[in-house]
């Protein structure tokens, strides 16, 4: 099958060379593709086009740091179903699920036809929250236990649903939505760019540097803009930032969830630290306002450089000391090892992404294989990979990474050139007609893409967003299958997976 | 006069050990901490509030606060302070004690499934289990007391002239830790429970208690207090009688074993994996007999010269 061949750091193309096929052709080359290790999806959405419904599909190479683009289409008012992919491979299951629930396409076979997100466009009002079909298992000795979906502490809502054995959980169900926002459809209503750069910083929170690049480098590549190196070098400590306040964060948390109060109070501390600096940076502790298209407000003086290696010299060295105590405290290797593990099989087959995928053996890191025209980083980037895929994995996962972050930091800040040019951003800088161009960027979390579509006038039409949550929330339904219900909370700390980048 | 002043500390016990708990976890995890009776403004705060029902509950659910603070009372008048005398003494009250601590465990727990709520139906069924499990060690503790010293009545056992002579100094030893363990088991903190926990899926006692609120949760509070404070004089009794069993020795000493182990312990120890503190407990049990036996071969050696 023809495949329009890039890469991440390509110019945008031209929706008319994206090549169009039949699906039973697209059904049958994907499938046989993703049997293959070094490929999977980075997006596959549709789109209504005049009177059609226009699938397109972001497939990604990793052996050869290429993407591949194609897409297959269907009449608007066609009834008939397509065979489900997700059957074969249930990494596709939040794609197909989303194509369906906005536009009614049905997929034959699809193994778990369930809503995803509710958004308000969708396709069929009847289908509810309230009425969101759970599993049931019927059995003298099984209960159900039902979590939210509001929680005890500051937690975004999200309805967990346990099937349990006793004290052991035999399956959980996530239902997700009610965090949906519609920000797809804000961003594409605005023609106002900045407003746009905001809404993506507004995606998922905590992600707010990670998206913001995400949209700053698909629209860069519509206008055909390239970045300097200077920016680049400040979009890539920006993001390595809010990785390492993000990890450290967690690390605190699983602390905190097992009890154990010296690890949650060092990190707590460390954790402000980080974002403390992020804020004396740029007025933002998220990093808000940092990244904008073409250019930057906050660019990086002598006296900040300095600031902020000195800082994160300081965080990397209190924290590698709570690394080593947790390393070496029993009690806590008890309740980290050997809980929640996700083999790396099983990550593969469901599509996992990021800092979890690592932790059960899976090298996807777009650092390291596809890296976006604003990373300055080390090339090739060197992923932390661990193989156990437990509690604990992803902890240490964590842990390295946060030192990692900081010698990257480091590197760039020593080699930065702060008289270097930057220029202001541009929020007018007309972007090339009907189009699509992409921004793939390795957040703290994950993968995170933005796809932008423009329509013939050169404002965007479609902006289709995927954040790494998407495909690792059932990661964590596999994590606790066969754990103690009591230690879903570490499970779900150690994934630490957003409400609202899922649903949008 | 004597009665008076032994329910007097018994109560200023109570009080205090949690403040001297939160106030060595604050100061392990470099703060200053919350003020010393913080926990007596909340109380006042919870007595000032009304309570909230669920339409589902019955008089069962009323009830149980009421009753498991009065069995944690009866249980904790039953504790001398150090040589001080307390008000409710008589032979067997050993076996009364863990029989009226049981009986208000068991009111919690029908109010909890009372509720219907899963959330505290797994609570119950953790606090029946883990309650269970203690029973032994305590009986045990209790059992090895009434050998060394021939009374089966608290108040006769920390009577400083029917002390076990100083041999014995090992098995008091041993049993003061058994019950520190059994204090951290009874009064639900790490590793066993960590009171401090907003995760229901992870709580054992607190989710038992999930809808209560005001008074009766004052109640509960009060009873957890009491209850501590009981198993901590046993404790600080137990350590006293090794040397000098005095009231001004007892008191202090039992605010002190308990606030600082149990402020230690829960600033640099994770809580147990659920499953292991079925294994936790019994290991408590199994020192329980090995001071029971220990005192048993004592005594036998006693008898023999």
């Amino acid at each position: 099958m023809n495949w329009y061949l890039t890469d991440n750091a390509a110019a945008s193309v031209r929706l008319e060379d994206i090549p169009e096929v039949g699906y039973a052709e697209f059904y049958d080359d994907l499938s046989a593709r993703l049997a293959d290790g070094r490929y999977h999806v980075a997006h596959y959405f549709a789109l209504p086009a005049d009177d059609r419904l226009r699938f397109y599909c972001l497939l990604l190479d990793d052996a050869e740091s290429k993407v591949l683009l194609a897409s297959h289409s269907l009449e608007y008012y066609e009834e008939t179903a397509l065979p489900s992919l997700t059957a074969l491979h249930p990494s596709l299951h939040p794609f197909e699920r989303d194509i369906a629930e906005r536009y009614g396409v049905r997929f034959d076979g699809m193994p778990w036809p369930k809503p995803l997100r509710f958004p308000h466009d969708r396709y069929d009002r009847s289908s509810t929250m309230d009425d969101y079909p759970f599993y049931t298992m019927k059995g003298g000795s099984l209960h159900e236990v039902n979590v939210g979906p509001i929680h005890a502490g500051i937690i975004e809502p999200g309805a967990f649903r346990f099937l349990c054995n006793g004290e052991e959980v035999l399956h959980l169900e996530i239902a997700l939505g009610y965090q949906h926002r519609g920000v797809e459809a804000l961003l594409a209503a605005t023609g106002n760019r900045l407003r746009q750069m905001c809404l993506a910083e507004a995606v998922a929170g905590d992600s707010a540097v990670a998206h913001a690049t995400a949209l700053a480098e698909a629209i860069e590549k519509l206008s055909g803009r390239g970045c300097p190196p200077e920016l680049a070098c400040e979009r890539t400590v920006a993001l390595e930032l809010e990785r390492m306040a993000m990890q450290i964060a967690d690390t605190g948390a699983l602390s905190m969830d097992v009890g154990y109060q010296l690890g949650q109070v060092a990190c707590e501390a460390l954790r402000t630290m980080t974002i403390n600096t992020t804020q004396a940076w740029c007025g933002n502790r998220f990093g808000k306002g940092l990244i904008r298209p073409g250019g930057t407000d906050h660019p990086l003086t002598a006296e900040k450089v300095r600031m902020i290696r000195e800082n994160v010299r300081e965080i990397a060295r209190r924290y590698d000391e709570v690394r080593r105590d947790i390393k070496s405290s029993p009690s806590l290797l008890a309740r980290f090892e050997e809980c929640g593990a996700v083999p790396r099989e099983e990550m593969q087959r469901i599509g996992g992404v990021g800092q979890a995928a690592r932790a059960s053996g899976l090298a996807r890191d777009l650092r390291t294989t596809h890296p976006w025209p604003s990373y300055a980083g080390p090339r090739p980037h060197d992923p932390v990979i661990k193989r156990q895929g437990d509690v604990m994995a992803r902890l240490m996962v964590r842990c390295r990474e946060v030192l990692q972050s900081a010698e990257i930091i480091g590197k760039l800040l020593a080699e930065y050139d702060a008289a270097g040019t930057r220029p202001s951003p541009d929020y007018a800088a007309p972007l090339a007609p009907r189009s699509l161009s992409f921004g793939l960027v390795e957040g703290w979390r994950g993968e995170t893409c933005h796809v932008a579509i423009t329509d013939a006038e050169g404002g965007l039409a479609a902006v289709r967003i995927k954040d790494p949550s998407l495909h690792n929330w059932l990661a964590l339904a596999l994590a606790v299958r066969g754990e103690g219900i009591s230690d879903f909370p570490i499970c779900n700390k150690s994934f630490n997976l957003s409400y609202c980048g899922h649903d949008l | 006069m004597m009665t008076a002043l032994n329910t007097l500390f018994l109560l200023l016990v109570a009080l205090a050990v949690p403040g001297v708990i939160n106030r060595v976890r604050a100061r392990l995890a470099g703060r200053r901490g919350i003020r010393f009776l913080q926990h007596l403004y909340d109380l006042r705060l919870r007595l000032r509030k009304g309570a909230v029902y669920s339409r589902t509950t019955t008089a069962l659910f009323r009830t149980a606060p009421s009753v498991y603070l009065g069995a944690a009372i009866v249980a904790a008048l039953m504790i001398p302070v150090g040589d001080l005398r307390p008000l409710l003494a008589f032979e067997g009250d050993v076996v009364c004690l863990a029989y009226v601590l049981a009986l208000g465990r068991f009111a919690l727990i029908l109010a909890a499934m009372d509720t219907g709520s899963a959330f505290e139906g797994m609570g119950a069924s953790r606090e029946a289990l883990y309650g269970a499990l203690v029973e032994p060690a305590l009986m045990l503790a209790a059992g090895t007391l009434a050998l060394a010293t021939g009374c089966t009545s608290f108040a006769r056992m920390f009577d400083p002239a029917a002390l076990p002579g100083t041999q014995f100094a090992v098995v008091l030893l041993l049993l003061t830790y058994v019950l520190v363990k059994i204090v951290i088991t009874e009064s639900g903190r790490v590793p066993v429970d960590d009171p401090r926990t907003h995760l229901e899926l992870t709580m054992i006692h607190e989710v038992m208690c999930l809808d209560y609120c005001g008074v009766d949760l004052a109640m509960i509070q009060l009873a957890g207090w009491l209850k501590t404070a009981l198993f901590s004089l046993l404790a600080a009794d137990t350590l006293a009688a090794t040397c000098c069993l005095h009231w001004w020795a007892a008191a202090p000493l039992a605010v002190a074993l308990t606030g600082i182990s149990v402020g230690v312990v829960e600033s640099t120890q994770a809580r147990n994996k659920l499953a292991r503190n079925t294994t936790y407990i019994l290991t408590v049990a199994a020192l329980a007999a090995l001071a029971f036996f220990t005192g048993y071969l004592l005594r036998l050696n006693i008898g023999l010269a």
